[in-house]
C-alpha cells in the first residue's frame, strides 16, 4: 500500500495556530537582531497581534487527525489549545511592565513565550508519545530561559539552573518510559496502545506498568505534584514575577492535558492499576502544598505552594478517572489559570524594581492606598479559597461532585478539609492588606500601567465570568471530556 | 561477497540490561554528584541510556521507529544541551562556583 508521507493542507490547517506563533516567534527574533540599538523593541504588541490570530485558528480547527495520526484535534485539544493561547496573551499584557522596569525590555522574551506556547499547543495536540516528549521540550526549553530572563539577577538565575536540571531529570524519566511502552505494545501512538491493551495478546502486566509508572513521574515533575515537588517554590520564587505565573499555569496545565491523555485515554483498561497511586499523590500533593505555604511570608513561596495544592485538587480529580472527573479538571485548570495570572500580575506591579518587595507584610495597607488593585487581589484569593461568585468555587465544587460519584469518599473529605486549612492562609494576606497601616513599601506606590491593568482587570473577568456563567467553560468542557 | 545477517551473539536483553545500569548510574549521578557539570552530564548519559533501549527495542520488533526516535532525543538533547550550559554559565559568571550546594539561596 503506496503510503503519501507529505503533509495535506487540511493538515496545515489543524496545525495553524502553532504555524502562526512560530512564524512569528521566528520574526521577532529575526527583528530583534537588526534593530538599532536604543531603539524601542514593538515585540511586545507583535506577539500580542501573533496571539490574537492564533486564537480564532485553535477555536474554528476541524476536529480529525493530521499529520498520520500524530496529531489530533478534537474538544480537549481545542480546550487546552484555546487556554493556553489565552494565557500566553495575558502573560504578555502583564510582562511588558515589568520588562520596562527591569530595563530587560528586549523582544525574544516574546518568543521565547510563543515558542513555549507552540509546546504547549503540540503536547495537548499529540496522539503520540515521542510527539509529546518533543512537544514538551519545545514548551520546556523555552521556559528554562524565561525563568533566568535577568541574566544578573542572582535569583533568575538559581531559579532557572533548578528549573533547567530537574526539568530534564523529569523528562529523562518520561523518556524511558515511552521507550518502554514501546518496547511493550510495539508502538507509541496512544490509540494504538490502546487498542493492544484491550486485544486478546495484551502484553505483560509488569512491563506495561513499569512504563506508566516512569511516565508518571516524568509527568509528576512537571505538574510539581508529591513527592516531586520540590523544586517548585524555589523556581517560582526565584524566576521574574510575570514568568513564575506563565510557569504555574502553561505548562502544568498542558502537562495535565498529557496526563489526562495517556492515563484517562489510552491507560484506561488497566485503570484500577494506576488509579490508588494516582489517589495517594493527590492526597500528599493536597497536604505538603497546604501545610507548607502555612509557614511562608514571601507571596510568590506562598503562591508556589498554593499552585502545588493546586495541583494535588486537580490530581483528585484525575482519580476520579470519569467523563465528569476530566470536564471538572479541565475547568478547573482554567478557572486557575485566570485566577493566579491576576495574582501574580497584582505581585508583579506591587514588588516594584528588583522585586524589592514580596514579603507579605509589605502589603500592609495596600487597600488604603491602591483600593482598585487591592480589590481585584481580594478576587484572585477569594477564588483561590473556592468562595462562591469566583471561578474557583465552581472548580472544587465539581472536582469534589466527581470524586464523590467515582465513590472517593475520603479523598473529598481530606480535600475539603485541606481547602479551610488553606482559607487560612489566603485570609491572612487580606487582613495584612486591609487592616494594617500602610508603611514605606505602600507610600510612594506609583499607579499601574496601563497593559498590566489589562492583565490584571481581564483576570478578573475571567475569574468572575466562570463563577457566575459556569456553563459557558463547563459545557464546552463536557462535550470535549474523554469518555 | 555480500554479507549475511550477523550471528546474534550478544541476546537483546542485555542491552536492556545495560541500558537500565547506565540510566541508574545516570540518577544516582544526577542525586549524590556536587558539581553542576557533573550532575548535567549524568542526566545526559540517561538520555542515551533510553536510547539504547529505544534502538534494542527497535531491532527486536523488526521496526524503524525505534531508530528514528533515538535521533529525535538526540537532537533535543543537543538543544537542551546548549541552553543549559549557558545557564550553568550565567550562574558561574554571578556567583563563581559550580558547587551545586552553594547555589541555594531560595528556601524557606
Amino acid at each position: 500500500m503506496p503510503v503519501n508521507f507529505l503533509p495535506t493542507n487540511v493538515d496545515y490547517a489543524r496545525f495553524l495556530p502553532e504555524l502562526i506563533l512560530t512564524l512569528a516567534g521566528t520574526l521577532i527574533m529575526f527583528l530583534e537582531a537588526l534593530r538599532p540599538e536604543g531603539k524601542k523593541s514593538h515585540a511586545g504588541l507583535f506577539a500580542i497581534v501573533a496571539l490574537v490570530m492564533a486564537l480564532p485558528a485553535a477555536l474554528l480547527a476541524t476536529p480529525g487527525p493530521a499529520f498520520q495520526g500524530m496529531l489530533v484535534i478534537d474538544g480537549m485539544a481545542t480546550f487546552f489549545r484555546t487556554l493556553v493561547i489565552v494565557v500566553g496573551l495575558l502573560v504578555v499584557f502583564s510582562s511588558t511592565d515589568y520588562l520596562r522596569r527591569e530595563k530587560q525590555d528586549t523582544g525574544e522574551y516574546y518568543a521565547l513565550v510563543l515558542f513555549s506556547i507552540v509546546g504547549q499547543c503540540v503536547m495537548v495536540t499529540a496522539n503520540e508519545l515521542v510527539m509529546i516528549f518533543i512537544g514538551l521540550e519545545i514548551s520546556s526549553i523555552a521556559s528554562y530561559i524565561l525563568a533566568g530572563y535577568l541574566r544578573d539577577d542572582a535569583r533568575n538565575n538559581e531559579a532557572a539552573l533548578k528549573y533547567f536540571l530537574l526539568g530534564s531529570f523529569a523528562t529523562a524519566f518520561l523518556l524511558y518510559g515511552v521507550a518502554w511502552m514501546y518496547g511493550a505494545t510495539g508502538s507509541t501512538n496512544l490509540t494504538e496502545i490502546r487498542r493492544s491493551l484491550i486485544s486478546g495478546a495484551a502484553p505483560p502486566e509488569a512491563l506495561i506498568g513499569v512504563a506508566a509508572a516512569l511516565i508518571f513521574v516524568g509527568l509528576a515533575f512537571k505538574i510539581s505534584a508529591a513527592p516531586f515537588q520540590g523544586w517548585a517554590p524555589d523556581v517560582y520564587q526565584g524566576a521574574p514575577a510575570p514568568v513564575s505565573a506563565f510557569l504555574t499555569v502553561g505548562p502544568k496545565a498542558a502537562a495535565f492535558a498529557v496526563l489526562l491523555r495517556i492515563f484517562m485515554g489510552s491507560l484506561e483498561p488497566i485503570a484500577s492499576r494506576w488509579a490508588p497511586a494516582i489517589w495517594v499523590c493527590a492526597l500528599a500533593t493536597m497536604v505538603v502544598g497546604n501545610f507548607a505555604a502555612i509557614m511562608q511570608s514571601n507571596i510568590k513561596r506562598l503562591l508556589a505552594y498554593s499552585s502545588i495544592a493546586h495541583a494535588g485538587y486537580v490530581l483528585v480529580a484525575v482519580a476520579a478517572n470519569s467523563g465528569t472527573g476530566s470536564a471538572a479538571a479541565m475547568f478547573y485548570l482554567a478557572a486557575y489559570a485566570f485566577t493566579n495570572i491576576g495574582a501574580f500580575a497584582v505581585v508583579t506591579y506591587f514588588s516594584r524594581k528588583g522585586e524589592r518587595y514580596v514579603g507579605i507584610d509589605d502589603f500592609a495597607g495596600l487597600a488604603q492606598r491602591q483600593p482598585g488593585m487591592a480589590a481585584m487581589l481580594t478576587i484572585f484569593l477569594l477564588s483561590l479559597i473556592g468562595v462562591p461568585l469566583t471561578g474557583g468555587f465552581f472548580g472544587k465544587f465539581y472536582i469534589f461532585k466527581a470524586a464523590l460519584d467515582a465513590k472517593l469518599v475520603w479523598l473529598t473529605v481530606i480535600g475539603l478539609l485541606n481547602s479551610a486549612v488553606a482559607a487560612y492562609y489566603y485570609l491572612r494576606i487580606l487582613v495584612v492588606m486591609y487592616m494594617r497601616e500602610p508603611g514605606e513599601s505602600v507610600e510612594k506606590l506609583p499607579p499601574a500601567g496601563a497593559l498590566l491593568q489589562i492583565a490584571v482587570y481581564g483576570s478578573a473577568a475571567g475569574t468572575l465570568l466562570l463563577g457566575i456563567f459556569p456553563s459557558l467553560v463547563l459545557d464546552f468542557a463536557n462535550r470535549a471530556a474523554l469518555r | 561477497m555480500p554479507l549475511g545477517p550477523l550471528p546474534a551473539a550478544v541476546p537483546p536483553s542485555w542491552y536492556l540490561t545495560l541500558s537500565a545500569i547506565l540510566f541508574a548510574l545516570g540518577v544516582l549521578g544526577f542525586l549524590l554528584r556536587r558539581n553542576i557539570i557533573t550532575v548535567f552530564m549524568s542526566i545526559e548519559l540517561m538520555l542515551n541510556a533510553v536510547n539504547l533501549s529505544f534502538v534494542t527495542f527497535s531491532y527486536v520488533l523488526k521496526r524503524v521507529d525505534g531508530h528514528i526516535f533515538s535521533f529525535f532525543v538526540m537532537v533535543v538533547a543537543a538543544a537542551e544541551a546548549a541552553v543549559g550550559l549557558a545557564i550553568i554559565l550565567t550562574v558561574f559568571k554571578n556567583r563563581q562556583t559550580l558547587e551545586i550546594d552553594e547555589v541555594s539561596t531560595l528556601k524557606n
